[in-house]
């Protein structure tokens, strides 16, 4: 104490003298909050930008694919017309591509078997259905553009390093040498990948799409739509409009809002337990994993729902009792067509969510492997995320972009739905 | 077939709406004053139709398949199933079905074969029996509806009744999911307690789920003690909240308080991005960016960092959480009364005095129910932690180390091969159950503090 009053010697310091000397401690106390507060709005920025930035950057590969273009002389002798669907077509495929190769021995079965590796294990079946739907090819020379096996689209796409050290390396100099012979041949082309949306599963990367899993989605969402829509709606409207205040409500709407949190691995434990196990309904079907998102969007949609009849104000509602309606013709006939918009925008992003859901569906089995796509929600389908899932999963390397490339997707139409949602909510929303 | 029940049921349900329409305008042209408008006559048949067939025809649909199978079981020659246990019997019933469904492999007993023709038969049976009742019941009921038009009755009220009724049935569906869970879950756990007892489960410190596949495997005993994987869900827990709490307290203070009016119009939709990638997004993100970094950067300074760290999956499930905690840090800062802001400015407190004295201890029990409730999404949450943490269950606390969680174990132990009967698979249910009670637990009491301080300013 002493010290203190021995500083200040001759005139007292006024407080706003106390407080100027404070203030400098005190600002930079102010600006480091900030500082933190920039730091931390910037590191969820950065964490957004890498995440995306990698997706894209591995994933953009994927949406072209290497394919080779070949003049296949479709032999009668191979191919007989009396035996279609059967034939050599792999025969005719591999001595189209080795007449370009000199170094191939065309009686040596090893060496011709491997230099045919560069073809994808499809481009048979591409023959093979070209000429069952047309056997007046046989005995002609068609032109065929068929993927590349993946590793060698791998190389195209200088994934694989020519410079590793030959042993190190997925591709032998003499394999690489080949690729450059039809490449050089100008036999090489890298279009679009079609086939990645318009193919359904495979086992390999080349001929792997995502159209069972988009349609297998499509089956679960339009599901999950048809029941928690009205569920939801009709909830919403009983809790908010005409409910009494008693206990039962009250425990009604708890039940809701730990609903919405409840883990969504549990409800996958709900439907295999319930829908599969007593009433034994399909495994890895649309409608079953269509029936537990429903019941997982459904609080989303109560809640939106009731805001938005919420927001309805009551001289709407005291206008139509004046002139004489009933509860339910105020409700139905005039408040809930002006909450519309307001409820759409949230079964919308309830919808969104229920897009991107993958835990519960892999209990269901919606991770099976499945190559084609569903005609009905009965059937066993993969979903988008689910596929998504299992292409992770999948050690060959072609995959690891396909992922990514999937995610794209998955992400392109989360933000689409979003962007309706919020134009639904900008255009057709009243401000009272 | 039975897609035809519901053609007839619509069919039906416009049938009962026209007659009912017509003869209620019939009795309006005849000069009566009705009591209802025609159109309410309609709806009155329409719903009075609709309902009750609709739900006779998906609870014969749900219930036609166990019956038409227990039917076909009982027509078994006598003693075929004698000293099965139920798993056996199960599998004899699925070769009769999938033979039934045409799937022929091998050359299955004769007996199978005609269990399987009886099966088709039943099944073909029972559909058409649906089609029947379906008729006779919609029929029955555009007749009664009909009988009742006249001038008096009182048609709104009744689809009134009727649409209230269907509305409560809605609010119940939140009450049956709810049940369905628990009786889920209390079930299968019930099972899994009769083969593996309570105390192994809940305080052994072992978890090895295997099963033997024959008698006289060795080590064919499994381990069940769940403690290791809490302990392991725990741990990563802990690093999403060492992500997640400071940087989105941080980002909430910023935006609530310091930011531009710009910088708020942009970082909150990012915010919500962020929020809103899928959960298999952020798995394969941790997996094809996080976990390659930490381990080359660990390995870089001499670490041993095994391939799926639990600070990778924990770090990644931290980011998930930024944007959870940082809109519910915000949303507790905004409800705090303007009243006190404005004080504590007015005594010569600076921006940050206010936010850190004032703002800030009195949103507390809203952050802290925030963060609770960013806890028990971060116990629940499975894609993530299933492709990038590991699957052997450990008790540490290196977070460099690999651990599982619950969630992994309930989604490795149910994929694949799912019967009811053994313990590997209930001890998924088991599983299921601590984490539904735990989160519940977590949940209720978030909730609560959050309401709870809401009461306080409203």
């Amino acid at each position: 104490m002493t010290d203190i009053s021995a500083n200040h010697t001759g005139l007292q310091g006024t407080s706003s003298d106390v407080v100027a000397a404070g203030l400098p401690r005190r600002n930079r106390k102010q600006s480091l909050v900030k500082t933190f507060g920039i730091l931390a709005i910037g590191f969820a920025f950065l964490m957004l930008f890498i995440l995306v930035g990698s997706l894209v950057l591995t994933g953009y590969k994927a949406f072209t694919q290497t394919h080779v273009t070949l003049d296949v002389f479709i032999d009668p002798e191979a191919v007989p017309a009396d035996k279609l669907p059967r034939g050599g077509f792999n025969d005719v495929l591999a001595s189209a591509l080795i007449s370009h190769f000199s170094d191939v021995d065309m009686t040596s079965r090893t060496e011709v078997r491997a230099a045919t590796k560069i073809l994808s294990n499809g481009a048979q079946f591409a023959l093979r259905d070209q000429v069952v739907a047309n056997p007046g090819l046989i005995g002609q020379t068609v032109t065929l553009t068929v993927p590349v096996s993946d590793t060698y689209d791998q190389l195209n796409k200088d994934l694989i390093d020519r410079d590793t050290p030959e042993q190190n390396r997925l591709l032998s100099n003499a394999e690489i040498a080949r690729f450059d012979i039809l490449k050089d041949a100008g036999m090489i082309t890298k279009p679009l990948n079609t086939g990645l949306i318009t193919n359904a599963d495979s086992r390999f990367p080349e001929l792997a799409g995502l159209r069972g899993a988009l349609v297998g989605s499509f089956w679960a969402l339009l599901v999950c739509f048809v029941i928690s829509f009205p569920l939801g709606i009709g909830s919403a409207i009983y809790l908010e409009e005409f409910a009494p205040k008693n206990k039962i409500s009250d425990f009604i709407e708890v039940n809701i809002n730990n609903l919405a949190a409840v883990p969504s691995v549990v409800f996958g434990l709900l439907a295999l337990a319930v829908f599969i196990g007593w009433f034994g309904m399909p495994r890895s079907a649309p409608i079953v994993g269509g029936m537990t998102l429903a019941l997982m969007t459904m609080p989303t949609i109560i809640i939106a729902t009731r805001a938005a009849l919420k927001a309805v104000p009551p001289s709407i509602r005291e206008a139509a009792m004046g002139v004489g309606a009933s509860q339910q013709q105020v409700v139905f006939h005039h408040v809930l067509p002006l909450a519309m918009p307001g409820i759409l925008t949230g079964t919308i992003i309830g919808l969104a969510q229920a897009l991107g859901e993958t835990a519960p569906l892999l209990l269901i089995g919606m991770n099976a492997f499945i190559t084609s796509a569903p005609d009905s929600p009965f059937q066993a389908a993969t979903a988008l995320p689910t596929q998504i899932f299992i292409w992770a999963d999948s050690p060959e390397r072609g995959f690891v972009s396909r992922t990514s490339a999937a995610i794209l997707v998955l992400l392109a139409f989360l933000i689409t739905m979003n962007a309706i949602a919020i134009f639904l909510r900008n255009k057709f929303e009243r401000k009272w | 077939m039975t897609s035809f029940a519901f053609v007839i049921l619509a069919v039906a349900a416009v049938l009962g709406y026209s007659l009912n329409w017509q003869a209620a305008a019939a009795i309006r042209s005849g000069g009566a004053r009705l009591h209802s408008l025609t159109g309410y006559h309609g709806s009155y048949a329409l719903l009075m139709v609709l309902v009750p067939v609709f739900v006779v025809i998906l609870l014969w649909i749900a219930l036609q398949g166990s019956v038409v199978s227990m039917l076909t079981m009982r027509g078994l020659p006598a003693g075929t199933t004698d000293g099965l246990d139920d798993g056996a019997v199960q599998l004899i019933l699925a070769e009769i079905r999938s033979l039934a469904a045409g799937r022929v492999f091998g050359t299955p007993e004769p007996w199978k074969l005609k269990a399987a023709e009886n099966y088709v038969t039943l099944d073909r049976t029972f559909s058409i029996l649906l089609l029947v009742v379906v008729v006779l019941l919609s029929a029955a009921l555009i007749w009664v509806s009909r009988r009742r038009v006249s001038a008096a009755f009182r048609a709104r009220q009744g689809v009134e009744r009727i649409v209230s009724g269907l509305m409560i049935f809605c609010s119940l569906v939140a009450i049956f999911t709810t049940v369905g869970i628990i009786a889920s879950l209390v079930f299968e756990t019930s099972k899994f307690l009769s083969m593996v007892p309570l105390t192994e489960f809940l305080f052994g410190t072992n978890w090895e789920p295997q099963i033997p596949i024959r008698a006289d495997q060795v080590a064919a005993v499994g381990a069940f003690g769940w403690v290791p994987v809490f302990m392991g869900t725990m741990l990563i827990t802990v690093v999403a909240l060492v992500v997640a709490v400071p940087v989105g307290l941080m980002s909430a203070i910023y935006l609530n308080e310091f930011a531009p009016r710009a910088v708020r119009a942009v970082a909150k939709p990012v915010l919500e991005v962020l929020a809103g990638v899928p959960t298999v997004v952020y798995g394969f993100f941790a997996v094809l960016v996080v976990a390659p970094f930490i381990r080359t950067w660990g390995q870089a300074i001499g670490l041993d960092v095994s391939p799926n760290t639990a600070l990778a999956a924990g770090g990644v499930m931290g980011i998930m959480l930024i944007p959870f905690i940082s809109s519910f840090a915000d949303d507790a800062l905004s409800a705090v009364p303007r009243s006190l802001r404005d004080g504590a400015l007015a005594l010569g407190a600076t921006r940050a005095e206010t936010m850190l004295n004032v703002l800030f201890p009195a949103a507390i029990p809203g952050i802290v129910g925030g963060v609770l409730l960013a806890v028990s999404r971060a116990i629940g949450e499975t894609m993530i932690v299933v492709m990038a943490a590991g699957l052997m269950a450990k008790m540490t606390f290196n977070p460099l180390d690999s651990v599982t969680t619950v969630t992994v174990q309930i989604v490795t132990l149910l994929i694949g091969d799912t019967s009811f009967d053994n313990p590997k698979t209930l001890a998924a249910f088991a599983l299921g159950m601590m984490l539904f009670l735990v989160t519940l637990v977590i949940n209720v009491f978030a909730l609560r503090i959050v309401r709870k301080y809401r009461e306080i300013y409203d």
